[in-house]
């Protein structure tokens, strides 16, 4: 099945395959960690705000 | 209309909410686009076999792990003279996008260089650079979360970046004057124009150099966003705490 979707790397299959697992690994950790980060930083802030602004 | 009007925080949070939309589609599609490219649609090279598809990870991020150094290096330079603290937060937003490019090229760069080389690391002048410019980035972080004062946080790490802007002139020029070693000189010197890439594979590198490039800026205007909302909400807490 795998076969019939990739390529054939040659005796090279390994080194390529590592590198795309690798790098697309650590591209979409990275993405998913800021996205989780900024949504989070946002919520905090968003949140006292609110709670400055009922104070006021 | 004056660049400068974007130091101010809130405008600079109105033009991120309106631009990354754009950022983000443009920047997946070209990633997206280059990587399926070049992995599936490009054929072998006749030395180096099937390893030639690792050039579109390779070298774009080994691109943007020096270019996300020197757009510190700029953002570092405008704290230091103008004191805009968007400009400090963009480079502190920017170090940890840098350091997993770094890694990516280093990472691909070792599966690249083993069946090529016969080693998956040497101490050539611009692997050994590079190494340093990472070293350099994980200093700049850890240096960032040290001090408490943002401030002197900001000051110390532009320091910081101007000493390690050195590495990043190395990593990128290391093979043009120092003329030994194992890694190969640019194939697409933009100076001269000479490349020495065929077209079949250039076309999907480019596209994804593109696509690292955008992306590099989606997550630097996003995340510089993320620290200017964690600022505020500290200088908040730190005034309530007061009252």
């Amino acid at each position: 099945m795998m076969s019939a979707i990739l390529p054939d790397l040659g005796k090279y299959a390994m080194p390529v395959l590592a590198s795309y697992g690798s790098g697309l690994i650590l591209l979409i950790g990275l993405v998913c960690v800021s996205v989780w980060q900024g949504r989070k930083a946002k919520a905090a802030l968003d949140a006292v705000e609110s709670k400055d602004q009922s104070d006021a | 209309m004056s660049l400068w009007k974007y130091a101010n925080p809130v405008k600079f949070l109105h033009l991120s909410e309106r631009v990354l939309p754009t950022l983000w589609v443009l920047s997946i599609a070209c990633v997206a686009t280059g990587l399926v490219w070049g992995f599936f649609f490009t054929p072998d090279d006749f030395r180096q076999g099937s390893t030639v598809k690792i050039i579109y990870l390779h070298v774009p991020s080994a691109l943007m792990a020096i270019n996300a150094w020197f757009m510190m290096l700029l953002a570092s330079l405008i704290w230091l003279v103008r004191r805009h603290h968007v400009s400090a937060l963009a480079a502190k937003a920017a170090a940890p996008v840098g350091v997993v490019m770094t890694v990516i090229a280093l990472v691909t760069g070792a599966l690249w260089g083993q069946p090529m080389w016969g080693t998956w690391w040497a101490w050539d002048p611009r692997l050994t650079s590079f190494l340093i410019l990472f070293l350099f980035y994980l200093g700049y972080m850890a240096l960032w979360a040290a001090i408490e004062d943002p401030d002197s946080a900001a000051d110390l790490t532009s320091v910081l970046c101007l000493v390690g802007s050195v590495f990043a002139v190395l990593s990128r020029y290391a093979v043009n004057f120092w003329n030994q070693g194992l890694h190969q000189g640019t194939s697409i010197p933009v100076a001269t124009g000479e490349r020495s890439v065929a077209d079949v594979f250039f076309v999907p590198l480019v596209i994804a150099m593109i696509g690292f490039g955008l992306l590099f800026l989606a997550l630097v205007f996003y995340r510089t966003g993320t620290e200017i909302r964690l600022r505020r909400t500290k200088a908040l807490l730190a005034r309530e705490a007061r009252t």
